[in-house]
């Protein structure tokens, strides 16, 4: 006999039981043990048919191929620079995904990007021991230069780009500023000092209040008229 | 964060700080609790933004220096701990560890805020110490401002332990009355320089762009007992006179808050 123990959008925390019996299938998150499903992460409970799933609120960030990801140069190697991301695992920038234009032998690497420098990367390949390979050769892609660089949750990312990213377009309009949310959890904000003060609040603000619904209408409050 | 570091910099060029606040706002919220550990004598805890310091006072009964025997002492800790911040370690006390320490021990210290003499049991033979200890919970800028806010709180707070008169043996799980022999509250506020501009109150980051720094220590009629100079860039009379005025008027708005 089967049973689901949690609703819908329930908060559980590691090790509670989500369900009893073999009905249910364990999805992100959440492992069986037995024949009970038990939750991995703090996170809210969502059930699609029989698969249980966990979408976490706290952790790291857990980079994924594809993702766009603001990190920073923490070393230069013989063939590349090393940059993390804001986990435990760093990853490694090569020359040749860095930059379209020829580089001699024997070329100055910090010239191009130095330590310390923040990137806009993609991740293009990622390991099962987490070693990470970026790629900085897309539109958009590039060497992070002015503006600030905030830090959040990465978990929340999501709501401060919004449904069709209605959110971030909604803070480049009424701020002014360039916003380039990476999504390991570090936003680039760049534009006035006033307008880069304002999106910063804001961002904090939805990251604060990311369950609340109805939160593109009540940012479009808090935010006032356009610049 | 270099991206940032730039941005403080050219922002206070233009008189503005990247949070927003004026270069003579401290943050929000400063809260003082006091008597946090029943093992202490006395302790705080203060938080300013999202900076947070204990301090502990612990008092024991030891022979005095061979120079001072009619004299009690002061000894001050400071600990950085891990938790605090990335960049500290465990271990020894680094060398910020030790300046943090020596600046509020001299703000104490110099401005005779403890009355030594009053510590004296018997002359030569026995007179109280009294060791504080400064543990850091989480580093967000401005350590030392806060730590000397924390342990004036914590002084403030402490009381004497119960003595068994025939045996002199100190029982810490009761406490008399009686509190320290204070004279003067000394508060340190260290002022900041960046790209030309002085300020207070730095958040950890634009305490990695300053080009100078001056913590000045002032008791509450204005002498100042204490000063430390950090940083690499020089500083003219006129600065140094500056700081000084806005340290003293920041140390009577922190007062203000710890009398609260």
């Amino acid at each position: 006999m089967s049973e689901l123990l949690k609703k819908e959008r329930e908060i559980v925390i590691p090790g509670e039981i989500l369900a009893k019996g073999m009905d249910f299938l364990p999805g992100e998150n959440s492992y069986r043990e037995n024949d009970n499903i038990y939750s991995k992460a703090l996170g809210l409970v969502y059930v699609s048919g029989r698969v249980i799933k966990i979408t976490p609120l706290s952790g790291p960030y857990i980079p994924m191929v594809g993702d766009r990801v603001i990190g920073r140069v923490t070393d230069i190697t013989m063939t590349g620079w090393r940059i993390n991301t804001g986990i435990a695992y760093s990853g490694i920038l090569n020359v040749k995904d860095a930059t379209t234009r020829f580089i001699k032998k024997g070329e100055d690497l910090s010239k191009i990007i130095a330590i310390g420098d923040y990137v806009i990367v993609m991740i293009t390949q990622v390991t099962s021991q987490r070693l990470i390979d970026f790629s900085m050769r897309d539109p958009g892609l590039k060497k992070i230069t002015g503006g600030r660089v905030i830090k959040i949750n990465s978990h929340k990312v999501p709501r401060i780009i919004g449904k069709q990213a209605s959110m971030v377009t909604l803070l480049r309009e009424k701020t002014g500023c360039d916003i380039t949310v990476g999504q390991n959890g570090r936003v680039w904000i760049r534009g006035t000092p006033e307008g880069e003060l304002k999106a910063a609040r804001a961002i904090k603000r939805i990251e604060e209040r990311s369950h609340e619904s109805g939160l593109t209408k009540s940012m479009e409050t808090f935010l006032g008229g356009a610049q | 964060m270099i991206v940032n570091q730039t941005t403080i910099k050219e922002l206070a060029g233009k008189k503005m700080r990247i949070d927003g606040r004026k270069f003579t706002e401290y943050r929000t919220p400063i809260t003082v609790e006091t008597n946090i550990s029943w093992t202490a004598e006395g302790s705080a805890r203060v938080q300013l933004g999202e900076t947070v310091v204990m301090a502990g006072v612990k008092l024991s009964l030891e022979k005095p220096y061979n120079d001072t025997p009619d004299q009690g002492g002061i000894m001050i800790n400071a600990e950085l701990t891990p938790l605090s911040s990335s960049e500290y370690e465990s271990g020894p006390p680094g060398i910020k560890a030790i300046e943090l320490s020596r600046v509020t021990d001299r703000g104490i210290r110099e401005a005779k805020a403890i009355d030594m003499k009053q510590l004296c049991v018997v002359p030569g033979e026995k007179a109280w110490f009294v060791i504080i200890d400064i543990v850091t919970i989480n580093d967000a800028g401005n350590l030392f401002d806060v730590a000397g806010l924390a342990t004036l709180a914590a002084l403030k707070a402490a009381r004497f332990p119960v003595v068994d008169e025939e045996t002199g043996a100190i029982d810490y799980k009761k406490k008399t009355d009686k509190p320290l022999p204070l004279t003067k509250e000394p508060l340190p506020v260290t002022v900041y320089k960046i790209n030309g501009n002085l300020l207070v109150d730095p958040t950890a980051e634009e305490e990695k762009v300053y080009d100078a720094r001056l913590t000045v220590a002032t008791d509450e009629k204005g002498t100042i007992s204490a000063m430390q100079k950090g940083g690499e860039a020089p500083l003219s009379t006129d600065e140094i006179s500056q700081m000084m005025d806005m340290a003293q008027e920041k140390a009577t708005f922190l007062r203000g808050v710890l009398d609260k």
